[in-house]
């Protein structure tokens, strides 16, 4: 009678300890979770079509997008796609970035430079990317320039913003302790500021480098003969949905990529920082 | 020798924080200041500590007119402020870049071990409690060696263990360099137990009210005669110097009375 009601005890105490490592070997599996939705939502549609059920015909079954898709990749033909939109993202996200980052830094460092530059950089901000559309074609021509230059306008606004907020930011009690050891004022932005602004500037460069691929389908639209954008519009015209949605399907895949490998590029930079972030 | 003289300061407001105050210390003498809120003790520091500008007066550290930040001045904030993306041993050696590697390493591996932290260098700040940052704020202040230290209520933020041990920590830095020390605080007891003598302030504008020599030995005995002879002396002086202003704006207003009338 003794022996079972002492065991459920120390199972309880036992048991306290090895939890949280059980959940964290767990951790590599979990993310598959999340693909339980819309695998559940494909084979549904796929299965109502088979059936009979729906016509499939503007709405095709995953079947026939992968039919698409693979097509696309044995002509070769999705690589060149996928390179010429990447290679504009790429361009227009390094230009944005820079001269965001340039520009933030400015108005985040100096009172003057931000009360004569942030107004006009509000208002331009306040104007719909698209809108700079038929002004890029004029001044640049038809190809790649107007494109990068559009990409590069959307992914200047959030990097911007985000440097000059993280400037402003700085605890002022670290630049106190700055000051106590006498550092210089190069020696205060290296050892300093910078470090205090990096996960800021992360950030700001991911939601940069998402705005990148939302304005590079609107460069794309706007008259190209290759790219991810191209596909889609080339879709629409000759009616085949399976093909608009073989380049979405590529879009968001291409774009979790690129994300996924700026936040691993990055993450040395930030393993110091003490936030919910380090833990998603 | 470290000394103030007549030290005034006063805000664009026209807040008077601080007025004439005049201090002067022997090289390894420890100072306690203690005082009412708003009495001036966080704002004597930063114009130490050269973060702030004096209006008037002059702080000099063995002769030489201290103006801004100066290598003879060390400061421990009320917080620790450690540099989150440096490692502990980095916090440390923040105010030595300039030295060599070799030199570099050394001491800070000395500090840490003086703080209790010899392990704990190549922590990031985030991993350590609240008491172990503390240490090594302190430890980031003694290892430039400065002549005369500073510390704003340090401590207050920890519970009375673990500031009991940092109370030790401090002393056995102090032991091995001798620094002057002035250490700001609210804790009539952590006042005792630490200085030579402590300064009464007293607000608005804040002033100097009272000194009281401790006279007890190291390490000092929390229930000895001198400890606590000294403790009812400050909390004495404090309580005085907390109804004082009152004691004033009554002669005055009856000056103004007598003026009226």
């Amino acid at each position: 009678m003794n022996a079972p009601s002492t065991s459920p005890l120390t199972d309880v105490v036992d048991a306290a300890p090895p939890q949280a490592p059980r959940s964290r070997v767990h951790a590599p599996g979990r993310w598959l979770i999340g693909l339980a939705l819309p695998l559940a939502l494909a084979l549904g549609w796929e299965l109502a079509v088979r059936f009979g059920l729906a016509q499939g015909r503007l709405m095709p079954p995953p079947s026939r997008i992968f039919a698409a898709l693979t097509a696309l990749a044995r002509s070769g033909e999705l690589t060149t796609h996928i390179i010429a939109t990447l290679m504009r993202v790429l361009a227009g996200f390094a230009l944005g970035a820079v001269a965001g980052t340039l520009m933030g830094a400015l108005a985040g460092a100096s009172e003057l430079s931000r009360r004569i530059f942030d107004p006009t950089l509000q208002a331009l901000r306040a104007v719909p990317s698209i809108a700079w559309v038929p002004l890029f074609l004029l001044w640049l021509g038809i190809f790649e320039a107007s494109k990068v230059a559009l990409i590069a306008v959307g992914v200047f606004f959030p990097v911007y913003l985000g440097v000059a907020g993280a400037i402003e930011g700085i605890d002022r009690k670290l630049l106190e302790v700055g000051r106590v050891f006498r550092l210089s004022q190069a020696g205060m932005v290296r050892r300093v500021m910078l470090p205090a602004v990096l996960p800021e500037w992360l950030i700001a460069l991911r939601s940069g480098l998402g705005l990148g691929f939302m304005f590079v389908v609107a460069a794309e639209f706007m008259g190209a003969s290759e790219g991810l954008g191209y596909l889609l519009v080339d879709g629409q015209q000759i009616g085949k949905p399976d093909q608009i949605l073989a380049a979405i399907i590529t879009f968001a895949v291409l774009g979790k990529i690129c994300d996924a490998v700026l936040v691993a590029a990055t993450r040395p930079l930030v393993r110091w920082q003490d936030t919910a972030r380090s833990s998603l | 020798m470290f000394t103030i003289e007549r030290l005034t300061k006063t805000y664009a407001d026209g807040t008077r924080a601080l007025s004439d105050v005049s201090i002067a210390l022997e090289a390894g003498e420890i100072l306690g200041v203690v005082g009412g809120s708003g009495c001036g003790k966080t704002t004597l520091l930063r114009l130490v500590a050269g973060l702030d500008r004096a209006t008037g007066g002059r702080i000099a550290v063995d002769g030489e007119t201290i103006e801004g930040p100066h290598p003879a001045v060390g400061i421990v904030f009320q917080e620790p402020r450690l540099l989150p993306w440096l490692s502990v041993a980095d916090n440390v050696g923040f105010g030595l870049v300039d030295r060599p590697r070799a030199e570099r390493l050394e001491r800070v591996a000395d500090a840490l071990a003086r703080v209790g932290l010899a392990d704990y260098g190549a922590r990031w700040p985030r991993e350590l409690s609240g008491g172990q940052q503390q240490r090594v704020a302190i430890a980031r202040a003694f290892v430039t060696s400065p002549k005369v230290l500073l510390l704003d209520e340090p401590f207050s933020a920890l519970d009375a263990f673990t500031r009991a041990s940092l109370h030790e920590h401090l002393l056995s830095l102090w032991e091995a360099g001798r620094q002057t020390i002035v250490i700001v605080t609210h804790d009539v007891e952590e006042a005792v137990t630490l200085a030579d003598r402590v300064v009464v302030m007293r607000p608005c504008p804040g002033r100097v009210y009272e000194t009281i020599s401790v006279h007890a030995e190291r390490p000092r005995d929390r229930l000895g005669v001198g400890f606590d002879k000294a403790k009812r002396r400050v909390l004495n002086a404090l309580d005085r110097s907390l109804r004082a202003p009152d004691v004033e704006r009554d002669r005055a207003a009856a000056q103004g009375d007598a003026l009226w009338w």
